[in-house]
C-alpha cells in the first residue's frame, strides 16, 4: 500500500495527468479518500465482522469550470465518491477540500454555507421530487432552508426565471411533479439545484432512466447551463457514449479504487489500463457495419467489495495479469507514449493492443478491418 | 423442420387495446411483421411505443388484463390470436420462450433456480426428475454459469444480476424453443455483463437455430444484434428495414432523431446532439394524421390529416417507411443531417415546403 505521490506530477504537463496541484486552480481536492461500511452481527450486540470497501483510497482534483466524469461498473464506488465529496455521508478517513477548506470535519453554520456552493443532480426523477408538493415549492426549498428571497413575490419571480432557464413553462409554477414527464421531472430538478447559483454539481446519472429522445435534451441543457454559469461538473454515469460528450477528464473506478484518470479524448482514444479497455469494447456500437471486431470479454462479475482481492484489484479478471499483480499494488502514474493520462497497471495496453480491440474511437489511427 | 424462406412467425395487422378508466389505450395499432427461422429481429422503440405489448400478446398474455386483440400472428400456420388458451399453453414456454428486462422479479424468490428450470421442462415433456435435474444443470453450464452442480440448488438472491439473466436464459432455452423473445434482456446490466449476454445469446442462435425477437431502446444493441430492425412509434411500425440499410439510409424523421441523439463513442465532445422536441404523445388519443408530426421538425401543415401507411422505399427492397415527405426531400434532408447541420438548417437548404409548396 504505497502512499500515492502527490508530487509526482509529468514534467512535460504542468497540471498533472490526474489533475493533483497546488495552486489553488481546483474547486475541489480530495485526498486518500476511504469509505468502509461495517458488517455487523448479532441482534443486542453488534460485532463488526468486515467492512464493504466501498472507496477505498481516492485522490483526484476537479478543477474549475471543467467537467469530471467518473465511470464504473455496478458496485465500483462512484455514486458513495460522489456522496462524500458532497458530505452527504462521512468518510471513514481522507479529506475533501472545497474552495481551499477541508470539509469533512466542518459542522452547523460553516457546513451549511459550504452545502449552499454544491448541489446534487439525481438519477431518478421519479423518487426524488416529493409529490405532495408543487414545483414551485420544491424549486423554492434551497431559498427557504438558507432563508433567502424572503418576499413571496421575490421568491416567485426566482423560482419562474429557473424554471426558464432549464426550458420549463414559468407558468406551470403550481402543478405537480405528476404531471411532469421524466425529462421534464429531471428538468425541475437541475432547476432545484441552480436555485442558490452552486459552484459544483454532481449529477449521478443524470439520464440513464430517461428515454433516449429525452436523454439529449437533458444533456445539452446541462452543457449549456455549465457553459452560461460557469460551473463545475462531476458527472457520474455508466454509459461512456454519454460520458465522452459530456466529460473534459474521466475518472474510471474498479472496486472502490480510481484504475486510471486523465484527459477524456486521451482515454478514449489510447486508454492503458486493461479495464478501461475492456469497458470501452463492451459498448455497443449503432453501426452494424462494424460488426464482428475482436471484442474483449470480460469474464465472471465483480468481485465483492467486502472482501476485494488483493494488490490490484483487476487481477482476477485482467487478461493480462501476472503473479505480480496480485503481489504489488501498481501506483496511479503516467506510463510512457501516454499524455494527460495516469493509469494504475504494471502491464499497460501498448498501441497494439488497443488497435485489437477495435475501439471505435481509435479508428483514426488504426485502418478498421 | 422449418423452411427458412417462410416466416417463422408473422404478425398481420395486430391491434392491441385496453379499456381503461380514461379511455381505450392504443397500445398497438395495427402493426405488421415477421421474423424467420434462425434470424433476429430487433423491435426499437421509446417506452409507451407498444414494443412490449405487441410481444406479451404473441404469447397471449395480454388476454388476460383484458385487452382487446385483432389481427392475426401466424406462428407455424396456426393463428395464436386465435388460439384456445389451453392450446396456447403447449407453445407458450416450449416453443416460443420470453426473457424479460429484470431477472429478479421474473424468477420466483422462493424456489431455487434448479427446481424452476426443472418445472419449467416437466410441464412440457415426460421426463423424470432426475433427468430433467441433470439437464438443469447441463443448462446453467451451457449459458456459464460457473460451478453449475453447486449453483442449482442456489436460490435467485443468491446468483448476482448477470447471473440471474443467464439462469432466466437457460430457463428460456429449457425445451429448445424455436422463437426466443427477448424483453430489453440487458438493460439492467451493466456494458460488460451485457456484452457477455448478447454474445451468449448469438452464440447460441448458432448452436440452437433459434430465431430471437430482441425489443430494446439501445440502438447499439440492435445494430449488433439484429438482422431486420421495426422502429415503432406510439403503437406503430414507422420503419422497417435491414440493420445495414436502417443505419446507413434511414428514411424516417424519428429514426433520424434517435440517431441523432445518442452521442456516439467515437465522436469528440464537439459533436451535435439534436434531441427529439416535446414527449411521446398519450396513447388513449394520439395525434390526428402522422402520430409523430407534433414533435416532427419536418412535418407539412397536412400531415395532421393524412393518416401515412408503411410504403416501399424506392431502390431498396425490404426497406419501409411510414412518412409523408417525399422520397427525394427525405433523402436530402438525411445527407444535410449527417454533414452535421440542424434540422431547420437542413429544411432551409432543402427548401422543404415555404417556398416550394
Amino acid at each position: 500500500m504505497g502512499e500515492p505521490d502527490l508530487e509526482v506530477a509529468p514534467n512535460d504537463d504542468k497540471d498533472g495527468a490526474a489533475g493533483l496541484r497546488k495552486d489553488g486552480d481546483a474547486l475541489v481536492e480530495v485526498r486518500d479518500l476511504v469509505k468502509h461500511f461495517p458488517i455487523t452481527k448479532g441482534v443486542f450486540v453488534q460485532h463488526k465482522v468486515g467492512a464493504v470497501q466501498a472507496v477505498d483510497g481516492v485522490s483526484f482534483d476537479v478543477r474549475r469550470g471543467e467537467t469530471l466524469g467518473i465511470v464504473g461498473e455496478t458496485g465500483s464506488g462512484k455514486s458513495t465518491t460522489a456522496r462524500l465529496v458532497m458530505r452527504l455521508l462521512e468518510p471513514t478517513s481522507g479529506e475533501v477540500r472545497f474552495d481551499g477548506q477541508d470539509i469533512t470535519k466542518i459542522k452547523g453554520k460553516r457546513l451549511k454555507s459550504v452545502r449552499r456552493e454544491m448541489q446534487m443532480i439525481f438519477q431518478d426523477p421519479y423518487s426524488s421530487l416529493n409529490p405532495r408538493k408543487t414545483i414551485g415549492s420544491i424549486v423554492a426549498e434551497p431559498f427557504a432552508i438558507h432563508g433567502l428571497l424572503s418576499s413571496k413575490g421575490e421568491r416567485r419571480k426566482a423560482v419562474q426565471e429557473l424554471l426558464e432557464t432549464v426550458g420549463l413553462n414559468p407558468e406551470h409554477y403550481n402543478r405537480y411533479p405528476h404531471e411532469f414527464s421524466g425529462g421534464q421531472r429531471q428538468r425541475i430538478g437541475v432547476a432545484r439545484a441552480l436555485a442558490l447559483k452552486p459552484k459544483l454539481l454532481v449529477a449521478d446519472e443524470p439520464v440513464s432512466a430517461l428515454d433516449v429522445s429525452i436523454q439529449a435534451q437533458v444533456l445539452n441543457l446541462l452543457r449549456e447551463l455549465q457553459r452560461e454559469f460557469g460551473l463545475t461538473l462531476i458527472f457520474i454515469a455508466h454509459d461512456l457514449s454519454v460520458v465522452r460528450h459530456m466529460c473534459d477528464r474521466v475518472a474510471v473506478m474498479y472496486l472502490g479504487r480510481f484504475v486510471e484518470i486523465g484527459d477524456a479524448a486521451e482515454l478514449y482514444r489510447f486508454p492503458r489500463h486493461p479495464y478501461t479497455g475492456a469497458l470501452l469494447s463492451a459498448v455497443p456500437v449503432a453501426d452494424p457495419s462494424r460488426h464482428g471486431g475482436a471484442r474483449r470479454l470480460l469474464s465472471g462479475d465483480v468481485p465483492s467489495p467486502a472482501n476485494p482481492p488483493s494488490a490490484c484489484r483487476f487481477h482476477t479478471r485482467c487478461p493480462k495479469a501476472q503473479e505480480l499483480c496480485s503481489v504489488v499494488d501498481p501506483e496511479l502514474e503516467e506510463k510512457p507514449a501516454s499524455r494527460g493520462l495516469v493509469t494504475a497497471c504494471h502491464f499497460p495496453l501498448d498501441r497494439e493492443e488497443v488497435e485489437a480491440i477495435g475501439l471505435p474511437s481509435s479508428s483514426q489511427s488504426a485502418p478498421s478491418e | 423442420m422449418s423452411d427458412p424462406a417462410q416466416p417463422l412467425l408473422r404478425a398481420e395487422n395486430l391491434r392491441v387495446e385496453f379499456p381503461g378508466e380514461d379511455g381505450v389505450v392504443h397500445a398497438v395499432d395495427g402493426i405488421t411483421y415477421q421474423v424467420f427461422p434462425g434470424k433476429t429481429l430487433g423491435i426499437v422503440g421509446e417506452s409507451g411505443s407498444g414494443k412490449t405489448v405487441s410481444s406479451l400478446t404473441t404469447l397471449g398474455l395480454t388476454r388476460i388484463q383484458g385487452a382487446n386483440v385483432s389481427g392475426r400472428i401466424l406462428f407455424e400456420g396456426r393463428d395464436l390470436v386465435a388460439l384456445p388458451d389451453s392450446e396456447l399453453r403447449t407453445i407458450r414456454g416450449n416453443d416460443i420462450a420470453m426473457i424479460f428486462q429484470d431477472p429478479l422479479s421474473a424468477l420466483h424468490p422462493l424456489y431455487s433456480v434448479g427446481k424452476q428450470l426443472t418445472e419449467a421442462m416437466r410441464a412440457h415433456r415426460d421426463i423424470s426428475k432426475r433427468q430433467a435435474q441433470e439437464r438443469a444443470i447441463e443448462l446453467l453450464g451451457l449459458v456459464g454459469i460457473p460451478d453449475p452442480k453447486r449453483r442449482v440448488d442456489a436460490y435467485p438472491h443468491e446468483y448476482s444480476g448477470g447471473m440471474r439473466q443467464r439462469a432466466m436464459i437457460a430457463m428460456a432455452l429449457a425445451n429448445e424453443p424455436k422463437l426466443l423473445i427477448a424483453d430489453e434482456p440487458t438493460t439492467a446490466l451493466d456494458v460488460t455483463v451485457q456484452a457477455q449476454i448478447l454474445a451468449l445469446m448469438e452464440r447460441l442462435q448458432d448452436e440452437l437455430g433459434m430465431a430471437i425477437i430482441i425489443i430494446t431502446h439501445d440502438l447499439g444493441v440492435v445494430a449488433e444484434m439484429a438482422d431486420d430492425i421495426a422502429v415503432m412509434y406510439a403503437g406503430r411500425i414507422v420503419e422497417t428495414a435491414s440493420a445495414e440499410a436502417l443505419f446507413a439510409n434511414p428514411e424516417h424523421p424519428y429514426t433520424w432523431g434517435l440517431l441523432k441523439s445518442i452521442p456516439r463513442l467515437e465522436a469528440d465532445r464537439s459533436e451535435l446532439l439534436v434531441p427529439i422536441p416535446g414527449t411521446p404523445p398519450s396513447l388513449i388519443s394520439p395525434p390526428s394524421g402522422c402520430h409523430f408530426h407534433p414533435r416532427c421538425a419536418y412535418a407539412q401543415p397536412d400531415h395532421s390529416r393524412i393518416d401515412p401507411q408503411l410504403e416501399p422505399v424506392p431502390d431498396d427492397p425490404g426497406h419501409f417507411v411510414a412518412c409523408l415527405l417525399e422520397p427525394e426531400a427525405r433523402r436530402r434532408l438525411w445527407a444535410e443531417l449527417q454533414e452535421g447541420r440542424r434540422p431547420q438548417e437542413a429544411i432551409s437548404e432543402v427548401g422543404l415546403g415555404g417556398e416550394a409548396g
